[in-house]
């Protein structure tokens, strides 16, 4: 069943939207992670224009996310308190990448800048997790018990704060400041930011993982509902119709991966996500060495 | 004596061209190509007949060629080359005018009914189509990117060339079929008859087609350009609001 977008102008079949809806939604509610850095190369590969599938996969986003939160809610594994101050960074951060953006497009070549920052990040972080997940799962399988680590920077600063859920006791600057340079990357990348804050909040904020994806689904609604609106207000390309197909699949997706993401182990769970960031990366890394089958791209100028 | 050999030369020469007068009678099966919901392209019935008020001309055969063409808009084309081990956009050039829809459908093969210079002046042909010429002049390779442009196009079906796909009947009635794809955008269409005699133009008609979104495809987009702000926070309430309706009917689910 074919079904015209009235933003995106293409017609595409329904069922093959609610189908990467339902991936994603998988993925989010499993890892805590939007999926954004997933769904927009995607949407890219069945012919939805650039502009309208970052917009649109954001706004998928905050419906997988407020369902993923919901499920995450009542097993109690989202820190409100963190949740909170990681937004106050993210939304400043946000605004700042937005300037880093339209600066880098008045350059021209954003699209090379913004593919090389998804190599670089999903590159970096999935190698990160992936390494650090097979070690800890070695020593738990050899019956020592994974030690946190403490970062003696973390609990040194002043505005030392309780953070009940995640059973930290640590000042509320490096929260900021990890949401804040998340939004920046959110805003030039166009996700959620869902897999560089999910790391940076293990390793970085020692936040225990089960806590982790539900704060992390949390914070990520407010940033991509702000992305939404920047978008529907100055570029229009916001399409209600691909949203809703893809949100369908997308929460449905959610609730299994949430319950699914229950039946696995941390460490487990780390290492899968981090093969899918790897996996996406190298597609991504590849696309830029091999040469392509057709070197011209055209843009149609907006119509007047 | 003078006077009426005058009159009888021009009456004779009015005589002469009213026989070579051939004018076309157009039919559409629709002026009017509606965007709905379940949008899956469209196929426009070109029909006509030749109207003369005098027998058919001897000689050279009556050939029909018929264009479908969309908007033409700006387009800029980018070319990808490797720089530093990476391949990214290295060139682009700016097409003036490039139809965003074209399709040309003849009676013969193209050649034989349009010389190159009724193309030109008339622009039939889908290279002819395309206006490039500031783009010719500001770019050398210009060229290499309007036959990208085109190459690009005729592989997502926007442009085609359909030749002897015009049905001719005793040199009068002509009908053909145009499929217009499904990715198509809203604007006012053109569909052009071209009569033609041993390579010249010897008629020429045009009849418009409104392509244009209707119902809830009109609603929203209307919507997003006029009321971007309600229209966002409808898109952000949507989501919100079936993220938790999925949450509470999975809860019930696995309680009931």
């Amino acid at each position: 069943m074919n079904i015209y977008l009235p933003i995106a102008e293409i017609s595409v079949n329904a069922f093959t939207l609610l189908g990467l809806g339902g991936i994603v939604g998988i993925l989010s509610g499993m890892f805590g992670v939007g999926g954004g850095f997933l769904l927009t190369p995607l949407l890219f590969f069945i012919g939805v224009p650039p502009a309208v599938a970052v917009a649109t996969g954001a706004n998928q986003i905050v419906a997988s996310s407020v369902s993923g939160v919901l499920a995450h809610l009542r097993r109690r594994t989202v820190d409100l308190k963190m949740g909170v101050v990681l937004q106050v960074g993210g939304l400043m951060g946000a605004a700042c990448g937005i300037a880093v953006f339209n600066y880098l497009k008045s350059l021209g070549q954003v699209d090379l800048f913004v593919t090389l920052c998804y190599v670089v990040f999903l590159g970096i972080v999935g190698g990160l997790m992936f390494i650090e997940s097979v070690n800890a799962l070695r020593k738990s399988r050899r019956g020592a018990p994974p030690k946190r680590k403490q970062r003696g920077w973390v609990h040194k600063m002043p505005l030392k704060t309780r953070f009940r859920t995640s059973q930290l006791y640590i000042s509320v600057i490096p929260p900021i400041l990890v949401g804040f340079l998340v939004g920046i990357l959110t805003a030039v990348m166009g996700v959620g930011g869902g897999f560089i804050m999910v790391p940076a909040m293990i390793y970085v904020l020692g936040i225990p993982t089960k806590v982790v994806i539900g704060t992390s689904l949390f914070q990520i609604i407010t940033v991509t509902g702000a992305t939404t609106m920047m978008h529907a207000i100055t570029n229009q390309t916001v399409d209600i119709v691909l949203a809703f197909l893809l949100l369908v699949g997308g929460v449905v997706g959610a609730q299994f991966g949430t319950r699914l993401g229950s039946y696995l182990k941390a460490e487990q769970l780390r290492i899968l996500l981090a093969v899918i960031v790897l996996a996406v990366c190298g597609k991504l890394g590849l696309d830029l060495l091999l040469e392509p089958s057709e070197l011209y791209s055209i843009t149609n100028v907006a119509r007047g | 004596m003078r006077i009426i050999v005058t009159l009888l030369v021009s009456l004779l020469l009015a005589l002469s061209t009213a026989s070579a007068q051939e004018e076309v009678v157009l039919g559409l099966s629709q002026n009017q190509v509606e965007i709905t919901t379940d949008f899956d392209g469209s196929e426009i019935l070109i029909f006509g007949a030749v109207k003369r008020e005098s027998p058919l001309p001897e000689g050279e055969p009556l050939h029909v060629l018929v264009t479908l063409s969309g908007p033409s808009v700006p387009a800029v084309v980018r070319r990808k080359g490797k720089r530093f081990g990476i391949w990214t956009n290295v060139d682009s050039v700016t097409v003036d005018r490039a139809p965003i829809f074209y399709a040309v459908a003849t009676s013969a093969p193209f050649e034989e009914m349009l010389t190159l210079s009724n193309d030109r002046r008339y622009r039939v042909s889908i290279e002819r189509a395309i206006l490039s010429i500031g783009a010719k002049v500001a770019h050398e390779q210009a060229q290499d990117y309007v036959e990208a442009l085109v190459r690009i196009r005729e592989n997502q079906t926007k442009y085609a060339l359909l030749e002897n796909t015009v049905e001719v009947d005793q040199q009068t009635l002509f009908r053909t079929t145009i499929q217009m794809p499904p990715d198509l955008t809203e604007g006012e269409y053109t569909a052009r008859i071209l009569l033609t005699r041993g390579g010249q133009v010897i008629a020429d008609h045009d009849s418009s087609i409104d392509v244009r979104k209707v119902g809830l495809e009109r609603f929203l987009f209307t919507l997003s350009r006029e009321q971007p702000v309600l229209y966002g926070l409808l898109a952000l309430a949507i989501a919100m609001v079936s993220g938790w309706g999925a949450s509470a009917i999975f809860r019930l689910l696995r309680n009931g």
